[in-house]
């Protein structure tokens, strides 16, 4: 059983879909006893840092994210702001996350590329949006198993992860530079992109973290 | 790099799917879920869905029809039509809904659109912007309402308007050129992509895989959508579900 915990951020419905798509069951939680009795969880979230802080702030959840996870030793999943909330601070607000994974977040930033690569048509658009490949930091990955060498994923996001130490990097993409989009530090994960919507590479991916990890 | 994302727009009419040609004469195409369905198997890029009643005749959002087609379709979707509260905006998004698009909102009650923004992001909240030529002062003009009800404002003023408001995607449709398979307004296009940051949708007129390709080219979009070509087999034959293959767009706009 997959436990999505609902901070009312956006599209919890297309995960529980996919989740019981790929054949599992998943259930929607939004309180903090639900947080520390889950088997595995999974932190979905769209929209503004801030808003996401206080959305885990005021219904007493981060406390029981941390302690379901440093605790309990309960897998944790985060998705788009989902994921960018494991790490402590942001350039988009001033509020402190889940503090998980060392590392900040800060938006693309394409002031020092030279200007040929980014006007006309090939100007880079903020946010960043769309399929894009990614790449293994790392070989052999239990959750990146059965996974094709190019696996494209749906990215929309503004702001992405930097300074994140070598051994948590798990999966790298190139927009402007490469940055990292996916994170892994002991039984916490993070994607930048959205696997719910990333049809057969997606499935995939969150079957092997329902099933490998 | 990230890859020019290429989509279907489609019509929704009740349970049913349509098309039209310049916001006229619908033709039936099929089942809205059934062909969502088969849009998803091809796994498509994205998938956009207008309620043109919603819109026009200002009827309830489908949320029902919505959810069903959201929990078998592993893509984004962005809805359209209809929505006017905080509350339409949740609902959309709770179902799985990925971005949902606003047009007459933004010049009626933009403050909403600006909370939505503030609450789910700005690259969810995406604006469509159909334009035509008016038939009086001849120059290009946006119209709500599925085409009924003109703005008379400078596009350049919509599109400093749009970025103010701060949505975090423009499909800028040329109802001129909708259903005519005659190729998109690329200068349109255009001159919404140079005075805009965010991402902009080509939408309205598509009729060949060049015009797809000169839409990003010329019009620098960095997206493309398709109605006709998505649900016809040509122009003037029989309704056909289809859309070309993922390797086939790869080489046509892969970027120098």
């Amino acid at each position: 059983m997959i436990s999505i915990i609902d901070c009312h951020m956006g599209n919890i419905g297309s995960i529980v879909n996919i989740i019981k798509h790929i054949g599992f069951e998943a259930k929607i939680i939004t309180n903090a006893d639900e947080v520390l009795d889950a088997e595995k969880l999974i932190l979905p979230g769209v929209g503004h840092w801030d808003n996401g802080i206080e959305k885990i702030h005021s219904s007493g959840l981060k406390s029981a994210i941390l302690s379901a996870v440093n605790e309990k030793n309960i897998p944790l999943l985060g998705i788009c702001l989902g994921m960018q909330l494991l790490f402590k601070t942001s350039e988009e607000g001033d509020k402190e996350a889940l503090n998980l994974i060392p590392g900040r977040i800060k938006k693309f930033d394409f002031s020092s590329l030279p200007k040929e690569i980014n006007q006309g048509k090939h100007r880079l658009r903020i946010p960043h949006m769309g399929w894009n490949d990614v790449y293994p930091c790392h070989s052999n990955d239990p959750i990146l198993s059965s996974l094709d060498e190019e696996m494209s994923f749906y990215f929309v996001h503004s702001f992405h992860a930097a300074d994140v130490p070598e051994e948590y990097q798990l999966l790298k993409c190139h927009y402007g530079y490469d940055f990292i989009c996916a994170v892994n530090k002991k039984n916490v994960w993070g994607f930048q992109f959205h696997p719910e919507k990333s049809h057969k590479f997606g499935m995939q991916l969150l079957k092997n973290f329902v099933e490998k990890v | 790099m990230v890859r020019t994302r290429v989509m279907p727009a489609l019509l929704l009419d009740g349970q049913g799917l349509v098309k039209t040609t310049r916001f006229k004469s619908p033709i039936y195409v099929g089942d809205a879920s059934n062909t969502c369905r088969i849009y998803n198997q091809m796994e498509v890029d994205e998938l956009i869905l207008f309620d043109i009643r919603s819109s026009s005749q200002k009827l309830p959002i489908q949320f029902d029809l919505i959810k069903q087609i959201v929990s078998e379709c592993f893509m984004p979707i962005c809805y359209g039509g209809g929505v006017k509260t905080l509350e339409d905006f949740r609902t959309l998004f709770y179902l799985g809904v990925e971005k949902v698009s606003v047009s007459s909102l933004l010049f009626e009650n933009p403050n909403v659109v600006k909370e939505a923004i503030k609450i789910y992001g700005a690259q969810s909240i995406v604006s469509t912007i159909d334009i035509k030529t008016s038939r009086f002062r001849k120059i290009q003009q946006v119209y709500l309402h599925n085409g009924k009800k003109p703005i008379k404002k400078k596009l350049i003023d919509i599109i400093c308007l749009l970025n103010d408001i701060g949505v975090g995607e423009i499909i800028v449709n040329n109802i001129d050129r909708e259903g005519s398979w005659s190729g998109f307004d690329c200068e349109l296009i255009r001159f919404f992509a140079e005075n805009t940051d965010v991402p902009v949708v080509a939408l309205g007129g598509a009729g060949s895989k060049e015009d797809i390709k000169k839409a990003v080219d010329e019009g620098h979009a960095s997206a493309v959508a398709l109605g006709s070509m998505a649900v016809f087999q040509s122009k003037g034959m029989g309704v056909l579900v289809k859309f070309p293959k993922l390797k086939e767009l790869k080489t046509l706009l892969e970027k120098k």
